[in-house]
């Protein structure tokens, strides 16, 4: 009992990692972290005051940083809105959410399916692959934005749906993180239901899929945020004002916010953001400790 | 006659059982890979061929490439000023201070956050990591009005509520404080991906390891961080230092967002990526730009290659 309770209170036992619960000795790393979780989050704070502001709050000087008399009306100005164009701002929410939902799940098979082959099957090239997608991991897309353009126009996918698409569905780390998770389901699993004459599509999916559920869940966010966020593509590759999404909605707003209609565009683009921003948090809220569990076999070695 | 027709049919019959061998040793393999590597040669490998080939030609999108040799890359380095003169230094400073100076303070930051308990270690984290999830898009709309260059801009109303400057300041449109401010921007959004794997590696470490060391005479936290947290988590190090080399380079438009033009207000915050974008999309000189990107592509592999001096596993 006495030893117990030494342990507890010997300052040695708290020098570990990942503590059970508060001890004093804690407060200096909160102290630490005090002014940086402010900068990070200040501007979060910002996205969700300012889209409830009413127009003399949006405009007040000195300004205010938190709203005092929230209001939807920025929300509802938002969407009886129509753009320049005169496609209905629903259009863009709607083909947001549609080429999300897509991609993600398209991602989804096609990174995992992969992982599965680099993982737990045997071929000649399998590390050579393998090392091919390490490289990739250190591939910039913005960097070859040109020849991308020449393929993407070559292959006629010009202002189709599909181009939101196709390219974001390569996405090395996506495979690099699942193909380490399923390393960690060991071989012997795979090899029972080989011998109970299992075929591949029916371990992958009945066994390596139920088994893999944070990597899934890991490359289900990163593609969110990419597909979700995503601009560039209906900016280059989309010239039908109803195929593009509502991330490029919301630059269109920006950029003309200093324009002609300061006034309205302001709130509207204030609505917007956190619109564009909830969504990522939410899931994130949902998926933290999955995605957790999937970095811990991050490692690069 | 009959003879040779008999033995061409084995030869073919031989050969066809080995393919069939191999198709069913290895098909079922490929199989499963064939949709991520059709995606991974069309939108990775193949605009990279391109763009090492188009880099030694000229092409202005409505000629055929013409080749030119090695002039692209002797004018990027000889006469193109800008470059040499903004563009590089810019790149270089703006990469330093976000690349390393940023992963060290995810490094840091994730180690302090593994010294809490998992509650409020998760809550934290959460708040650390959530920036990076807002958009280019959410970025801009943020931060322009905190910089915004009127009084009601955020940032000058309170300096001028604490009389810190007369009269309001265009920050975004000032090559002095432009860079910095894409630089102070960047790095709010920038604990993602790799510092969650850090936090997640601090974690994992087997807590006997410390004991152990504690006993081996480690008497401090700055000799138990270098000599028994960063060994052990060498692979996710590195992990970390590659998404932050990747993510500092593909964040360059940020100058462009910020002060809304390519190019920036006298070059100040224009990066690699935006002289890519000056020369393909505005001047549609794409031989040159596909010079560029090439440079760009090996400074990423050249500071990947360093990282992985630092951390990479020996062998």
């Amino acid at each position: 009992m006495i030893q117990k309770l030494s342990k507890r209170f010997s300052p040695y036992q708290n020098r570990g990692i990942n503590p059970k619960g508060f001890h004093v000795s804690q407060i200096k790393f909160y102290i630490i972290l005090a002014p940086v979780v402010a900068f990070m989050l200040l501007p979060i704070i910002f996205i969700f005051s300012h889209a409830f502001k009413p127009p003399d709050e949006l405009f007040a000087y000195p300004p205010k940083f938190f709203v005092t008399n929230p209001t939807f009306n920025n929300f509802t100005d938002l969407f009886s809105k129509m753009s320049n164009s005169g496609v209905p701002v629903s259009r863009y929410l709607f083909n947001s959410i549609l080429i999300t939902i897509v991609t993600v799940g398209a991602s989804i098979v096609v990174s995992s399916t992969a992982a599965y082959a680099l993982s737990k099957k045997n071929f000649k090239l399998k590390k050579t692959l393998f090392a091919i997608n390490t490289v990739a991991l250190m591939f910039v897309p913005i960097a070859v934005a040109i020849p991308r353009f020449l393929i993407v126009e070559n292959l006629s996918l010009m202002d189709t749906f599909l181009v939101h698409i196709l390219p974001g569905l390569a996405m090395p780390v996506g495979l690099f993180l699942i193909k380490q998770f399923i390393d960690g389901i060991p071989d012997e699993v795979v090899e029972a239901a080989q011998i109970d004459g299992a075929s591949d599509l029916l371990i992958y999916s009945r066994i390596i899929i139920p088994m893999i559920k944070p990597a899934i869940a890991t490359i289900a966010i990163l593609t969110f945020q990419a597909t979700w966020n995503n601009a560039e593509i209906s900016t280059l590759y989309i010239n039908s004002e109803s195929l593009k999404t509502f991330a490029f909605y919301l630059t269109t707003l920006t950029s003309t916010a200093a324009g002609t209609n300061v006034v309205a565009g302001q709130g509207i683009a204030a609505a917007a953001s956190l619109i564009m921003f909830l969504p990522n948090l939410i899931i994130f809220i949902f998926l933290q400790s999955q995605v957790m569990s999937t970095m811990s076999h991050s490692g690069l070695k | 006659m009959d003879e040779t027709i008999a033995q061409t049919r084995s030869i073919t019959k031989e050969r066809k059982n080995l393919f069939q061998k191999w198709l069913e040793k290895e098909g079922s393999a490929y199989g499963f890979l064939s949709m991520y590597a059709l995606m991974f040669i069309i939108f990775i490998v193949v605009p990279v061929l391109v763009a090492i080939l188009l880099s030694f030609t000229v092409f202005d999108t409505i000629q055929l490439p013409k080749f030119n040799g090695l002039s692209n890359y002797i004018i990027l380095l000889t006469q193109d000023d800008i470059f040499m003169k903004y563009v590089l230094p810019n790149t270089i400073k703006f990469s330093v201070i976000v690349g390393p100076g940023g992963y060290v303070v995810a490094f840091f930051l994730a180690w302090v956050l593994a010294q809490l308990p998992k509650v409020s270690r998760s809550i934290l984290a959460l708040i650390l990591y959530s920036p990076s999830m807002t958009s280019g898009v959410t970025i801009s709309a943020v931060w322009l009005t905190f910089f915004s260059g009127d009084q009601n801009g955020y940032f000058n109303s309170l300096l001028l509520g604490m009389s810190l400057i007369q009269e309001p300041v265009q920050w975004l449109k000032s090559p002095e404080y432009l860079m910095t401010i894409m630089i102070i921007v960047t790095l709010w959004g920038s604990m993602g991906v790799g510092f969650l794997a850090m936090l997640a590696g601090i974690l994992e470490i087997n807590p006997e390891l410390y004991e152990a060391g504690s006993l081996d005479g480690i008497s401090n936290r700055f000799q138990e961080i270098i000599y028994i947290t960063i060994p052990s988590m060498k692979p996710q190090m590195l992990f970390g230092a590659v998404m932050a080399i990747v993510s500092t380079f593909q964040a360059g438009a940020i100058g462009v967002t910020l002060s809304g033009g390519n190019p920036t207000p006298q070059y100040a915050g224009q990066l690699i990526v935006n002289h890519i974008e000056d020369f393909g999309f505005l001047r549609y000189e794409m031989g040159y730009a596909a010079a560029v990107s090439v440079t760009l592509l090996l400074m990423v592999l050249l500071f990947a290659r360093l990282a992985n001096k630092l951390f990479g596993s020996e062998e």
